[in-house]
């Protein structure tokens, strides 16, 4: 394919006021009704937005504190022990993390980091600002459910917050909660993690039931379904996921939540002991019962964190080689597989259980099948690069970086699809280095790149390029020594719960033990731990480019990436009801350097010729 | 409004309405007389014919009162896949579940 | 700023917006309860030979509530009706009798735990099992201290699975009187609440998220028979919409109850 790129630096458009588009009639609402009762898809998108990546922070800096434990067990931690202290009590006496806040710190960084952080900002932040803009909708189907989404998600995190201050701590029965462990360990920390699951819960389905009403229904004329861009299949279809898998695991809270303070057995066998003691319950539940309905979600759920994010990186990519994106129908086809088969396979979580060797044959076999569609996926992605002019900035950066992080990350998940080797696997660092690949270095790196994208679009303004490339380097270096290592610990044995980072079977303390852990493994865990704080600090440029560059950043107009999208025909930002005019779309979604064109980039539609077009004659479906 | 098509009168309602509940009150009858009688050894047939008996029940609710007999095709699709799933999540669980290498189910 | 399809149906898909909604909604719905129905079957499926509880549930009771329910779907779907031929007068009978058909599908409701929760099965010292409605508690009953004496109507069962069929020839002939029993002798004592077994448990469960969705519902349908009724007056077409919206959220609760009612009364 010939590339017709005219101009290289991103040409300046005249500069138009954008001070009050649109606001002529309407007269300026109040605070509350602007920032926290707003029904505008927009705002409710940055309130997610930064809700989210306040969230992802604090579940970071939970880590860092567990990362500090593994590498140096039973030592005070630096700077934060008096705080720690001080804030939690005696689970943190001496500024030292004892078992039991280990425990709690790990169940909430993953609770943190998948269902009030990633999640959120992917799905809801991403999809709520971006898919009504790029099918051409002046707002979401249901504004006010979408505003009840967020308050019953800032709920659900609220909840999940204060459950850490309660006497006995936050859950400490990891972030899938396995009965019966979650029902007796005595902390009303479990009661409070379900509540707020609930919650959270409650507004994915809200905001699920949202995004398809407002996809199917509110695409504006001529934006059939093989001319949405891909990002909004995407959210289409983690919608669906978040749809159907979600309630599950809602039966499953309200059931364990019965669990816990009704007294039921739903989970609790019979004859259990706790400590020695005959729990006083009447038993005849199923703890593998609970393992079905959480992994029903569960393991949808990797593909609600993954399918937004490859949406975004499609985008990023189509838009910075300036052509075509390679196979979009493979791609729509294969995201619709992909959200098909995410709901059969969940039990390739539990091979350890003693499944019959029928039924691990069976989600075998769909875990391998999943495999070819997400292939399919990645492939057009690296195809997309192919032959194109790539224009190298931040975002592009990002979504490069995406993708070999996310081929090691799913590459690596193929052996822990098949019972033989995830028997050994199961539970050790190579399960936490395997699916950190895939949403750390992989979701949230694509997720970085829709920051550096669509900022312009929110602010009216660049974020800093240089300071953009300063953090996508660090985090590329740092995350990948922070994550690499721990293949190899987990291949060794390392099991991923122990709050010592195994230092009870090391090489050191059982000398002579068959598989005791080599003292160079236990070293990795300082690298770790020094990669994880050099990661840390290297997010510092990006939280003062993004408050810095509301500012101060490099002003540019409405569509200053030239991309083809809806989303960058509207004025910047976009006024309330985001279209000044309405739209017709008469072009697939990246036509990028069509032969004879005159720009290297030609939109999917404009403002309607005709002032009385009603017609929606277009053939959808 | 979808249904503008159709001859609109609260009569022909009143008139459906009455046929349903009819039958509701003989398919619960129906259930009921099944359940205090003797069919079978033991519950399992008797079970199977109550769900046999709720989802006609159901069908009449979901058909009629909720006029799903002449809904939308978008409407079929989603409900379609819904109920695919439904009975995944509900036919491998069991599977599962039964599916032990002793041959004795673990619960 | 206008959302499209709010009162008119999109061409190409022949829906407006709230109806699509609110099917995706019941999409939801469906799975939700087909957890609880799954988490339902295992626990039958799983329960020790002989101690999943038959007949343990007032039937009468039970059909009642399933007509009054039926009853009430039918009332929703004629408001609808009424609302489309534009009958406001015979839309506010329909669903007045709605409402009131819900409160007294909850009163029953109730009746019903409290019968329950008054139920007590306690085990005594000698392996054999008091069972039955409190009748009272003597003022210096204390089971910690071991003082007083409780009552109970019903009857002693040597064998707890004695008292899980209900249906049995020998429950039938059973006679209950008044049984009286020390504190002395209890073992343990405890009614038949959620956490009495794995049927209690998932009766309760089953049933109080039902009639939580009955509750939300009928404050709904009351909204839009009351305060919300003004937009009958202003948009009548996007009023009748949400009344049929409404109205199929409540169907899907009535359909919930037709397969409760024989699942936890009648098997």
């Amino acid at each position: 394919m010939s590339s017709t790129v005219q101009q290289f630096p991103p040409f300046r458009e005249p500069q138009p006021a954008h001070d009050d588009h649109g606001h002529a009639e309407h007269h300026e609402p109040g605070f509350w009704s602007k920032y926290i009762f707003s029904t505008d898809h927009k705002v409710i998108g940055i309130q997610y937005g930064f809700t989210s990546l306040c969230f992802l922070l604090f579940g970071f800096f939970l880590m860092l504190l567990m990362r500090w434990q593994i590498a140096h067990p039973g030592v005070p931690v630096p700077l934060l022990g008096p705080l720690l202290e001080k804030v939690l009590g005696q689970p943190a006496a001496g500024g030292i993390i004892s078992p039991e806040l280990y425990n709690s710190f790990g169940a909430m960084h993953g609770t943190i980091m998948v269902f009030l952080g990633v999640v959120p900002l992917a799905f809801a932040a991403f999809g709520n600002y971006v898919v009504p803009l790029m099918i051409g909708a002046p707002d979401m189907c249901f504004p006010r459910v979408n505003m009840a989404s967020f308050h019953a998600y800032f709920l659900g995190g609220a909840v999940m917050v204060v459950s850490f201050f309660i006497p006995g701590g936050a859950a400490q029965a990891g972030w899938t909660s396995y009965s019966p462990l979650a029902t007796t360990i005595p902390t009303d920390g479990q009661a409070f993690w379900l509540i707020g699951m609930v919650l959270l819960i409650t507004s994915s389905l809200l905001g699920a039931v949202n995004f398809i009403a407002t996809i199917i229904q509110l695409r504006a004329p001529g934006m059939t379904w093989m001319r949405l861009p891909w990002f909004v299949w995407a959210q289409f279809v983690t919608a669906f996921i978040l749809l159907l898998a979600f309630p599950p695991l809602e039966a499953a809270g309200v059931l364990q939540l019965m669990d816990n303070l009704a007294g039921t057995s739903f989970f609790l066998p019979t004859g259990l002991a706790v400590g020695g003691q005959l729990v006083d319950r009447s038993g005849g539940g199923s703890p593998l019962l609970w393992q079905h309905l959480f992994w029903f979600l569960g393991h949808p759920e990797v593909y609600v964190l993954i399918l937004p994010a490859m949406g975004i990186v499609i985008e990023v990519i189509a838009n910075n080689t300036r052509k075509p994106i390679w196979g979009y129908k493979s791609l729509v086809y294969s995201v619709l597989a992909v959200g098909f088969l995410s709901f059969i396979v969940w039990a390739h979580h539990m091979y350890l259980t003693g499944m019959g060797q029928k039924i691990a044959t069976f989600f075998q076999a769909t875990t391998m099948i999943i495999s070819i569609p997400s292939v399919i996926i990645l492939t057009c992605m690296f195809l997309s690069l192919w032959g194109g002019s790539i224009r190298i900035n931040t975002p592009m950066l990002f979504a490069l970086g995406f993708l070999p992080m996310f081929g090691i990350g799913g590459l690596t998940g193929l052996p822990l699809g098949l019972a033989a080797c995830d028997l050994l696997l199961h539970d050790t660092y190579y399960i936490i280095a395997h699916f950190h690949y895939v949403v750390a270095p992989g979701t949230i790196f694509a997720l970085f790149a829709g920051v550096y994208f669509w900022f312009p679009k929110i602010t009216g303004r660049k974020m800093n390029e240089f300071w953009g490339r300063v953090h996508f380097w660090c985090s590329l270096a740092f995350m990948n020594i922070v994550f690499m290592p721990m293949f190899l610990q987990g291949i060794k044995g390392m099991l991923r719960r122990m709050s010592n980072g195994g230092e009870l079977y090391s090489v050191a303390k059982v000398p002579g033990a068959i598989d005791a852990l080599p003292g160079n493994i236990i070293q990795l865990n300082g690298v770790i731990l020094w990669a994880a704080v050099c990661l840390g600090i290297a997010q510092i440029p990006f939280i003062i480019n993004l408050f810095w560059s509301i500012s101060h950043g490099e002003k540019v107009g409405d569509n200053p990436w030239r991309a083809t999208t809806l989303d960058w025909q509207t004025p910047t930002p976009p006024p309330h009801g985001n279209f000044t005019e309405e739209q017709v779309i008469e072009h697939g979604p990246y036509e990028y350097s069509v032969p004879g064109a005159t720009e290297d980039f030609t939109p999917q539609g404009g403002p309607a010729k005709h002032p009385t077009a009603h017609s929606h004659t277009s053939a959808d479906h | 409004m979808s249904e503008s098509e159709k001859p609109v009168s609260l009569q022909s309602y009143i008139r459906l309405c009455g046929v349903v509940f009819l039958v509701v009150l003989c398919t619960t009858s129906a259930m009921i007389a099944t359940s205090f009688a003797h069919i079978g050894d033991g519950w399992t047939l008797k079970v199977a014919l109550i769900l046999a008996i709720a989802v006609v029940n159901a069908f009449l609710v979901a058909g009629y009162l909720m006029h799903l007999l002449s809904e939308k095709k978008l409407i079929y699709t989603v409900l379609v896949f819904t109920l695919f799933f439904f009975i995944g999540l509900m036919g491998l669980t069991m599977w599962a579940m039964n599916d032990f290498p002793t041959g004795t189910a673990v619960h | 700023m206008d959302i499209p399809y709010t009162i008119e149906s999109r061409p190409d898909t022949g829906l407006y917006n709230a109806k699509l909604g609110i099917w995706l909604f019941l999409a939801s719905e469906v799975m939700l309860f087909g957890g609880l129905f799954s988490a339902y079957v295992l626990l039958r499926v799983g329960a020790a030979p002989g101690m999943w509880p038959h007949g343990w549930l007032n039937v009468t009771l039970g059909t009642i509530n399933t007509l009054l329910l039926a009853l009430s779907a039918i009332t929703t779907l004629l408001a609808w009706a009424a609302c489309k031929v534009r009958d406001f007068t015979k839309f506010k009978i329909f669903h007045g009798c709605t409402i009131l058909l819900a409160l007294s599908f909850l009163t029953i409701k109730s009746f019903e735990y409290h019968d329950k929760l008054i139920h007590y099965e306690i085990k005594l010292n000698n392996g054999t099992f008091a069972d039955g409605h409190l009748v009272e508690k003597s003022p210096d009953f204390d089971l910690a201290k071991k003082t007083g004496t409780v009552t109970l109507h019903g009857r002693i069962a040597t064998d707890e699975k004695d008292l899980m069929d209900l249906r049995s020839p020998e429950a039938k002939s059973a006679k209950l009187d008044e049984v009286t029993v020390a504190a002395t002798d209890i073992k343990s004592m405890g009614n038949y609440g959620p956490r009495h077994n794995t049927f209690t448990a998932i009766y309760f469960t089953l049933t109080g998220l039902h009639a939580l969705h009955i509750f939300g519902g009928t404050v709904v349908i009351f909204y839009f028979w009351g305060p919300g009724s003004r937009m009958w007056k202003t948009d009548p077409e996007r009023f009748t919409n949400r009344i049929e919206v409404s109205g199929l959220f409540w169907h899907f609760v009535d359909l919930v109850w037709i397969f409760l009612f024989p699942v936890l009364y009648l098997t």
